[in-house]
């Protein structure tokens, strides 16, 4: 079936599977592979963009729902090549190891930090719940939202 | 496979009594699961995301109506956790942010899984639940809807529309959750109690489905014991039965030192 939306402010289409999910076709049809494909069950949060401003799973998003949607992927936080506030605070901070968490890390603390710009570390800890890192770099991604929180 | 997007409720209603296959999706935190592991490859989808007439909640004369649609994330907002306490911090202990911005009180009530976290805050709550289909509406008390685990009395032609739960005068409310962390957990065994003109527990993940316990304010002091014995766990992969038959009587106690005050 056919699906327009969206993306990154900017209007795209593609041609999808009926029960594919949106994770897969920004991936694989709409040439978006920054939100990556770990657990597709919601467990993992490296799939996380914002859906009409709202942070989810894109693994647990039907294709077929964000049709007439508005998505932003981690591709669509830098700013005309400027990186996001979270971005810089990432790079800064070190808080990346293998990196493969790191996007839908990014999105969710983008996230968090447009709604609370004084995030306490409770704030931060509960907005990334949802997000894991195996190599267990979270000492170093708290840092760099912190760093985010204070630059913006 | 088919998707089905109607843009109201009577549409919904009517494209479900012609596909009476169709597998309703909300939220997508349950059916999109099945099918990325291809575990379900139903033949219909309907998709109910631009259903407006089932989002939302409403307020009057001390009932409260959740919309089928309304989410775990609009469930923790204030005005809704001053009302329903119980079930916002249930709500919370749902998943992650990205799943409680997408999981629904109706997915929960349409999958009827006895860990379902929402279940026993409905129940304290006398949770009736109202399902239409074409040919008209009824309905159904939340202990009568949840006939197994996994299963409900929904009809083939029909969509569940919400619930009304009384919000009480006064009442005293909390819900606790046992699991090994404090996000995206299924629960290993969860309770609600509510205390106001007597006193209400249910709980999750301790029996086949999501049970109510009552009784009367003088018979405070054997509650735990009695809620204990309602259940009928089973030792699996999240714990042990004798474990959940404790743990319930430790947190029904906890939770009445909490309401008794």
């Amino acid at each position: 079936m056919r699906i327009e939306l969206q993306i990154n402010g900017e209007a795209h289409e593609a041609d999808v599977w009926e029960g594919e999910s949106l994770l897969f076709a920004l991936r694989e049809q709409l040439g978006f592979p920054g939100s990556k494909n770990a657990c597709e069950q919601g467990e993992c949060g490296s799939c996380s963009v914002l859906l009409d401003g709202t942070l989810v799973c894109s693994c647990l998003v039907l294709a077929a729902q964000a049709e007439g949607h508005e998505v932003v992927t981690v591709e669509g936080l830098a700013d005309d090549g400027r990186l996001h506030k979270v971005q810089e605070a990432f790079v800064a901070a070190g808080a990346v190891q293998c990196g493969f968490c790191t996007p839908g890390l990014v999105v969710a603390a983008a996230d968090l930090l447009k709604r609370n710009v004084y995030p306490s570390d409770d704030d931060i800890r509960e907005a990334l719940s949802g997000n894991l890192c195996r190599c267990t770099g979270y000492a170093k991604i708290f840092d760099a939202v912190r760093m985010a929180a204070a630059a913006l | 496979m088919d998707v089905l997007t109607p843009r109201s409720l009577e549409e919904a209603l009517r494209l479900k009594a012609e596909r009476p296959d169709a597998v309703p999706i909300q939220g997508g935190t349950d059916v999109m699961v099945e099918l990325n592991f291809d575990r379900a490859r139903p033949a219909v989808l309907l998709n109910l995301n631009e259903v407006a007439e089932l989002r939302g909640w409403s307020q009057a004369d001390g009932k409260v109506w959740l919309g089928a649609g309304l989410t775990y994330s609009e469930a923790m907002e204030p005005k809704l956790a001053e009302a329903l306490p119980a079930l916002a911090e249930a709500s919370r202990t749902v998943g992650g942010p990205q799943i409680r911005n997408r999981g629904t009180i109706g997915g929960n009530l349409g999958t009827a899984s006895p860990a379902g976290d929402a279940l026993p805050p409905l129940l304290v709550c006398g949770a009736e639940v109202k399902l239409a289909s074409v040919l008209g509406e009824r309905v159904v008390s939340l202990e009568e809807f949840l006939v197994g685990p996994k299963r409900n009395v929904l009809a083939e032609d029909e969509l569940i529309l919400g619930v009304t739960v009384d919000t009480g005068d006064e009442s005293r409310q909390t819900f606790m959750k046992v699991g090994p962390r404090n996000a995206m957990v299924i629960a290993v065994v969860s309770l609600a109690v509510r205390v106001d003109g007597d006193l209400r527990a249910a709980f999750g993940s301790a029996g086949p489905v999501s049970k109510l316990v009552r009784a009367e304010l003088a018979d405070a002091d054997s509650f735990p014991q009695r809620v204990a014995e309602a259940a009928s766990p089973i030792d699996d992969v999240r714990g042990t039965a004798s474990y959940r038959r404790h743990a319930l009587r430790i947190l029904t106690k906890r939770a009445l030192d909490r309401c008794l005050v």
